[in-house]
């Protein structure tokens, strides 16, 4: 029980991310609204955002800026880690660009449909499938 | 639907939690992500490009490929979203609605009948989802729109040596704009920034970028190697790569800035760009 605890404590990074996934998760699958779809899948993308930069850190160390010190003079321990933050950096731009996307999708959808409802939307397709 | 989805969520989070528990620690330095590739790029980032800002020196050159093909896709969103909901403006508008400036009374005019002039000083064009004249948010916009451009120059410019570049500065510019067309209205944005200047400019960013490592080509270099700068730039390689990482900043930073102004227009107004937020 004990280790239990402390490895949860020295982990808790990860418990963070996977409750924001699972959240963004639930409301794709269970929400019939489309903006709701919408507003799970970016928390997804955060918690995936989230996880990248928390596997970059070290504790007590400073950002990966590199003051000039001379050629071997850089010691990369004492900087964190800056590939997963360049990483995410376009990810957040892209997760705003299909954020956007997928808005003015879900906009055509209720222009032709007048609803965001998912079964709403189902309904208006099979009749007019059996007209 | 409700109980399976939940069923689902559960398992899945229980299993990546189960799974993550074999993870480093949080803060761990020695980790697998910490250890082989990027103690690479912070030795060498000074070394390589004179760039003390380790996070430009991979996004614009170690990992340039991926940041260009990262703008690309940017604008792609822009050119989707345009396409999706772009229509062309009614000719006659259902009814307007206009405010008589010295009086405050607002007018609605039907479909057919005179407008009043378009540059009129005395009656201006308000939205039909009408919102009071806030002398208060206008003039507090006008006063911080200017010192966000100013900032946002200054991130796009100190990208190499404090933290900031081509995307935090685009989208600082391109919310500045954003800020204007909240505080007054889309029309008098559409005005300042029309929309062929963002779908324009967009382009000519995604354009820098990849001329950029076009002219490494032709300086028989590989595509993106800022080195083969040095000649035309007069300096060493090492500063050419720094001056080359600079120019595809500007690139991004622009392409981003216009893309966000692009979808706002589409988005806000559902494309007919006549009213909106």
């Amino acid at each position: 029980m004990e280790q239990i605890v402390t490895a949860i404590g020295a982990k808790y990074n990860y418990i963070v991310y996977v409750i924001l996934m699972m959240i963004g998760l639930y409301a794709m699958i269970v929400k019939s609204n489309l903006v709701k779809k919408i507003i799970g899948m970016n928390i997804f993308q955060t918690s995936i955002i989230l996880f990248y930069v928390s596997t970059a850190y070290k504790t007590g160390k400073t950002i990966p800026i590199v003051p000039y010190q001379g050629h071997d003079a850089v010691h990369a321990a004492d900087y964190i880690n800056p590939l997963p933050h360049v990483l995410m950096l376009t990810a957040i731009v892209v997760s705003v660009a299909t954020l956007g996307v997928a808005l003015s999708l879900a906009m055509k959808i209720y222009r032709q449909y007048g609803t965001l409802e998912e079964d709403d939307i189902n309904e208006n397709l099979r009749s007019e499938e059996g007209k | 639907m409700k109980s399976i989805g939940l069923i689902t969520v559960i398992v899945c989070g229980a299993l990546l939690i189960y799974y993550a528990m074999d993870f480093p620690n949080f803060g761990d330095g020695t980790s697998p992500a910490n250890t082989y590739l990027s103690p690479h790029f912070l030795e060498n980032t000074m070394v390589d490009a004179h760039v003390p800002n380790s996070v430009t020196t991979i996004l614009a050159d170690y990992r340039g490929y991926d940041t260009m093909y990262e703008t690309t896709v940017v604008l792609t969103a822009g050119l989707a979203c345009f396409f999706l909901l772009r229509r062309r403006e009614s000719t006659s508008p259902p009814a307007r609605f206009y405010r008589h400036v010295p009086t405050g009374l607002t007018l609605r005019i039907e479909e057919g009948g005179k407008l009043p002039a378009e540059n009129s000083k005395v009656f201006t064009r308000i939205d039909s989802m009408w919102a009071p004249d806030s002398l208060i948010i206008k003039n507090t916009c006008r006063l911080v729109i200017a010192f966000v451009q100013l900032f946002a120059l200054y991130v796009v410019a100190h990208g190499h040596y404090s933290p900031g570049g081509g995307f935090q500065g685009g989208v600082l510019m391109g919310s500045s704009i954003i800020l204007f067309s909240i505080s007054n209205d889309l029309r008098r944005t559409l005005k300042r920034f029309k929309e062929k200047t963002a779908a324009v400019l967009g382009a000519v960013g995604v354009l820098i970028y990849s001329g950029t490592g076009f002219v490494c080509l032709l300086m028989g270099e590989h595509f993106l190697n800022y080195g083969a700068l040095s000649s035309i730039l007069g300096t060493d390689k090492v500063m050419a790569r720094s001056h080359g990482i600079f120019s595809v900043e500007i690139g991004v930073a622009f392409a981003v800035m216009s893309v966000m102004i692009w979808i706002y227009y589409n988005l806000s107004s559902a494309g007919k760009h006549d009213e909106g937020l």
